[in-house]
């Protein structure tokens, strides 16, 4: 986008070539001296002195390429014209951007390329964001001497006609029937079209899918003259090619051959705000572009140091959601669930929830109500729905999704290291060495980091990859994994066990590390129990189906391979034994050394946006903001001074005690913000069970979601695009979400829980989110240095930020563990009581894929849903063929908590005796299958273990259909009241 | 809330401390019992202790010596 469009600052110039890291080089550049980095490219290093050398092939998130030619320069002493991009800079170069020579060049080059493109600029969707318009006026072409030759294009504007078709009857001549050469647009993908007669075969597309993305779909198909962008095969569309949909190849393409059907249909944007994407845990910067109000397209921001400029198909185009005919925008309530919602306003709304809540506290006790709040939600929203139980309601009956994610995280890192996040930074992937991968299928859940770990296996990296599956980073384009352990779901421990029996054993322990860093009693004691015989590769084999002599191998080579980075996600936490899985991988680490630098490091990859968040903000009902427990007077005395109220010393209720205390009848209201218990959490019977047994519930939501059948007061929310606040990612970094449009229901999601709390007598009067954050800061240590003002200044911080850490904590552990020494804790196996046997033999395990999020409500309502629109149960093909079962076919998948129907879908990913669903369509309501086991440590939901039996089936089970009976009564909206 | 649930959990904490080096297992569980479960869920589980603690491990009953059960 040309900045007379949208004001950008100097920084977002395309530099041309990477950044490099070197010693440095002084050069001068058409008499202007510049020192840069050894490596760097000319053409770059006249970027940094503010010289633009004309480029098309060129681009500084991608390798130099040197195919365009219209960048060449004259360098003192050197002969010919080389390419400023692919020329490395020298000491006492002197370089000359623009001469006669280079002039009488490059619009020799202009011309070639202006000659096969259609001079419909008028019309043309990329006007005034095209840079092959701009190098047509950067080097003067003013005219073009090849208009009679061949081209790509459609000058008549009717394609290439056969010569049957009814509109060439009134052709006089052959040339009527249109150009040969011209191939018509692609337009499969529903959000960018591809146009060939305005690809100038720059292979910046190409380049980007495999430099950036890594996924290798596209190509250059056919030679000379012929030469055009293919994605794949001859013959295949972008829908049917390998294409991922992440946006880099449009993001990169010069001209409109690749254009976002948005821009499009609305025409270039005219402002843009920078701010956070709402998906996963990665939180990926972007420009929100508009028209005014209207949104025209999302582009990842090049200076966002979660992404890097990156994005994904999630984030980069499924925001449809935000507009959708489904949204409530007005408050509703009704009296009881099987009556039909009745519009009312916001005071009416908000007196009648408060009035029922505190009705519910003075007839069962201060603690029969509590709070979920919501890991899509800012930090600001989140702390308020928190204060919200603990300063109004009196209790500590506050938990978060992470309790269903990531909660084992939180107990096994803070047992261990003493604090409950990841050690590192994004960026530290690329000094990594060796990477463990468990439990985690990043290509699909994680995709913009995934993109830059690929980039880093592609440079040499190694990857051992822990999981049932056969994730695509066991084997994809110039991916493959030196080890795959496809354990047997539940057996994490042993399989960790059994990797550091192997370090210990083989004296592979980086024990100056250990010595300085960790306890040594306690290593002591964790070495004899680890390296007893039974934690053998060979004497688990037996139970994990690891072959002993891989996972041997394994061991040794993230003992010596040099930096180890493990990451690690829901398939590490959602186990009965999710906690000591965590406990075994920090002990990986410290065993190591692996900790305290860049390129190692232990690295929980968090599901939703804001689940670091949302536990830092103090979700959980045993812990104050900054993971401090309510038993502590000290921190209590804190809250209780600055809010005025005095804080339960108690722990309040988990989001499955809720359940369970409302089946008993102790629990009678929830508030519940931006969650859908009731198709996330598991067992969904038991779910459904315990918020029937309330008496109010109210649901803060986009959407009329599958929890809100159960509710009695609906307050509409907001989406990202409409919140001003913080989210916090994976890494721990705190990043900015900016308002890009007013609220569609009048109110930001803190300003509803603000006006709910007023109703109940709270007096809070908060008038932006900055001063959430400044309260933040005062209360919590580690967010004491944190404020808008640092956040604008510094673009993000990671916490810990304060006195100590005024620029914030990239890495973490790096002079000492936060609870001083590392703590080794022995980690025996148990296995779970979710057996398999002769009536339900196989193990389900559940996951997420890359075009849905999590229950679908945002992705759902977007084209995402062409990639996919059912939940597949993928089974493998023995299993398959002892069921009777074919691809495609309804399936019956029953458990001891539940079944339902799905379609089968046949895949060697999956190891024998081994089935696996994603859970993002309630129709399909896989978490009625799930059952209640859970973590031994936090009630994190045992998802990953379900023992099943598969079945054909010849219909939807009587449970889905009374489900969507009772599912579209409760949704029934009676009209506003005149 | 039901006492079999609470009892599983009870189990699944003590199987874990009882893997633990040290002496002092039955007060780890009960520490951990005080810090993450709520009053009404640990004085129920203490209510079924006294009536017989039918399904409790020996280790999860030693726990309840050290139980921090709420005088409401």
């Amino acid at each position: 986008m040309k900045d007379f469009i949208i004001p950008t600052s100097m920084d977002d110039r395309d530099m041309g070539t990477p950044a490099r890291q070197g010693a440095p080089v002084t050069l001068t550049i058409d008499g202007f001296e510049v020192t840069v980095p050894e490596g760097t490219s000319v053409m770059r290093a006249a970027a940094e002195a503010g010289i633009q050398v004309p480029k098309l092939c060129a681009s500084d998130n991608m390798e130099a390429w040197g195919s365009c030619r219209l960048c060449v320069v004259e360098i003192e002493g050197r002969r010919g014209t080389p390419a400023s991009c692919t020329t490395p800079v020298a000491e006492g170069m002197a370089v000359r951007t623009q001469s006669s020579k280079v002039k009488k060049i490059r619009k020799g080059v202009m011309e070639l390329y202006i000659s096969d493109h259609p001079l419909d600029c008028l019309t043309c969707s990329a006007n005034g964001d095209c840079e092959l318009q701009d190098m047509a006026g950067a080097v003067g072409l003013r005219d073009q001497r090849y208009e009679s030759g061949r081209n790509h294009y459609d000058p008549l504007g009717i394609g290439t006609l056969a010569a049957g078709d009814i509109r060439a009857r009134t052709r006089d001549t052959a040339e009527d029937l249109g150009n040969p050469e011209y191939i018509p647009q692609d337009q499969s993908n529903p959000y960018f079209t591809y146009d060939p007669s305005k690809c100038i075969v720059c292979s910046r597309c190409v380049r980007a899918c495999e430099e950036v993305q890594g996924t290798f779909a596209l190509t250059i198909e056919g030679r000379g003259f012929e030469s055009r962008v293919s994605a794949g095969a001859a013959g295949d569309d972008f829908m049917a090619s390998d294409c991922v949909s992440c946006g880099a190849c449009v993001q990169a393409c010069p001209t409109a051959s690749l254009q976002e059907k948005s821009i499009i249909e609305l025409g270039t944007p005219e402002r843009s705000v920078i701010t956070t994407c709402a998906y996963c845990g990665v939180g990926c910067s972007f420009k929100a572009e508009l028209n005014g109000d209207e949104l025209v397209r999302m582009v990842p921001y090049k200076h966002g140091k979660a992404n890097r400029g990156h994005s994904c198909v999630k984030g980069r185009f499924a925001y449809g959601y935000a507009n959708h005919k489904d949204r409530i925008l007005s408050p509703m309530i009704r009296d009881r669930i099987d009556e039909p919602w009745r519009e009312v306003n916001w005071d009416e709304a908000l007196t009648f929830a408060a009035q029922r809540m505190r009705g519910l506290q003075e007839r069962y006790g201060k603690k029969s109500i509590g709070v979920i709040t919501s890991s899509r939600c800012t930090n600001e929203e989140t702390y308020l729905v928190q204060k919200l139980t603990r300063a109004v309601f009196g209790n500590n009956n506050t938990d978060t999704c992470a309790r269903v994610c990531h909660s084992p995280t939180g107990y096994g890192l803070g047992q261990t290291f003493g604090t409950s996040a990841g050690t590192q930074d994004f960026d530290s992937v690329e000094d990594t060495d060796v990477i463990i991968l468990i439990g985690a299928n990043p290509t699909d859940a994680h995709p913009v980091f995934a993109s830059r770990m690929k980039k880093r296996l592609r440079a040499g990296a190694k990857i051992i990859v822990i999981d049932p599956r056969k994730i695509d980073l066991v084997r994809s384009a110039h991916i493959e994994a030196s080890h795959h352990l496809p354990l047997r779901p539940g057996t994490n421990v042993a399989v960790v066990s059994a990797l550091a029996h192997v370090i210990v054993t083989e004296g592979l322990m980086d024990e100056a590390f250990i010595r300085e860093r960790c306890d040594w009693e306690e290593f002591s004691e964790y070495a004899e129990f680890i390296s007893d015989p039974r934690h053998s590769p060979e004497a688990t084999e037996l139970l994990t189906g690891v072959p002993a002599a891989d996972l041997r191998e394994a061991a040794r080579l993230f003992a010596t391979g040099g930096n180890g980075a493990i990451y690690y996600g829901l398939g590490v936490t959602e186990h009965s034994q999710g906690s000591t899985t965590v406990i075994g991988i920090a002990n990986l680490a410290m065993l190591t050394g692996n900790i305290g630098r860049r390129g190692v490091g232990v690295n929980p990859l968090r599901g939703q946006n804001n689940v670091q968040g949302s536990c830092d903000m103090g979700s959980f009902p045993h812990e104050l903001p900054g993971y401090r427990h309510v038993k502590n007077d000290d921190v209590r005395d804190i809250y209780r001074e600055v809010w005025g109220v005095e804080i339960d010393n108690e722990p309040g209720l988990r989001i499955p005690n809720m359940l369970d205390a409302a089946v008993e009848g102790t629990f009678k209201g929830l508030y519940c913000q931006g969650e859908d218990i009731l198709q996330s959490d598991p067992d969904t019977k038991h779910v459904a069970a315990g918020l029937a047994a309330m008496e109010c519930v109210i649901v803060h939501d986009l959407f009329l979601n599958e929890t809100a059948n159960y509710a009695h007061v609906f307050l509409p929310g907001s989406t990202f695009l409409e919140k001003d606040g913080t989210f916090t990612n994976a890494e721990r970094r705190i990043n900015r979400v900016r308002e890009v449009m007013k609220p569609l229901n009048g109110y930001a999601d803190w300003e509803v829980t603000q006006l709910l709390a007023n109703a109940m007598g709270a007096g809070w009067h908060y008038t932006h989110p900055s001063q959430i954050m400044d309260e933040i800061a005062l209360t919590t240590p580690s967010f004491a240095g944190v404020s808008y003002d640092v956040l604008e200044e510094k673009g993000s911080v990671q916490w810990p930020c304060n006195e100590a850490h005024p620029e914030g904590t990239p890495l973490m552990h790096v002079d000492g563990f936060m609870r001083g020494k590392g703590r080794f804790i022995v980690t025996e196996y148990v296995a779970t009581e979710e057996k398999s046997g002769p009536r339900f033999p196989l193990l389900l395990t559940t996951g997420r894929i890359l075009s849905q999020y999590n229950v679908g409500a945002q992705t759902r309502r977007t084209a995402n849903s062409e990639w996919h629109h059912e939940d597949l149960l993928e089974i493998h093909p023995h299993d398959a063929e002892l069921r009777g079962i074919k691809d495609g076919q309804w399936i019956k998948l029953a458990s001891r908590s539940g079944e339902t129907t799905l379609r089968a879908k046949i895949s060697e990913r999956m190891s024998t005796g081994v089935v696996y669903t994603t859970f993002h369509h309630p129709d399909t309501q896989a978490n009625v299958i799930t059952t209640d086991y859970s973590d031994w440590a936090t009630n994190c939901p045992e998802y990953k273990v379900t023992a099943v039996q598969v079945s054909h089936s010849n219909g939807p089970t009587d449970w889905q259909e009374a489900y969507n009976a009772q599912a579209a009564q409760s949704r029934r909206i009676l009209p506003a009241a005149e | 809330m039901q006492p079999d649930k609470l009892v599983m959990m009870a189990n699944q904490i003590a199987t874990y401390f009882a893997t633990q080096p040290g002496t002092d297992q039955a007060e780890r569980v009960a520490a951990h019992l005080n810090d993450f479960w709520e009053p009404r869920m640990r004085a129920k589980l203490s209510h079924h202790y006294e009536n017989g603690g039918t399904g409790m491990s020996q280790l999860a009953r030693e726990a309840m010596a050290f139980i921090r059960v709420p005088a409401d």
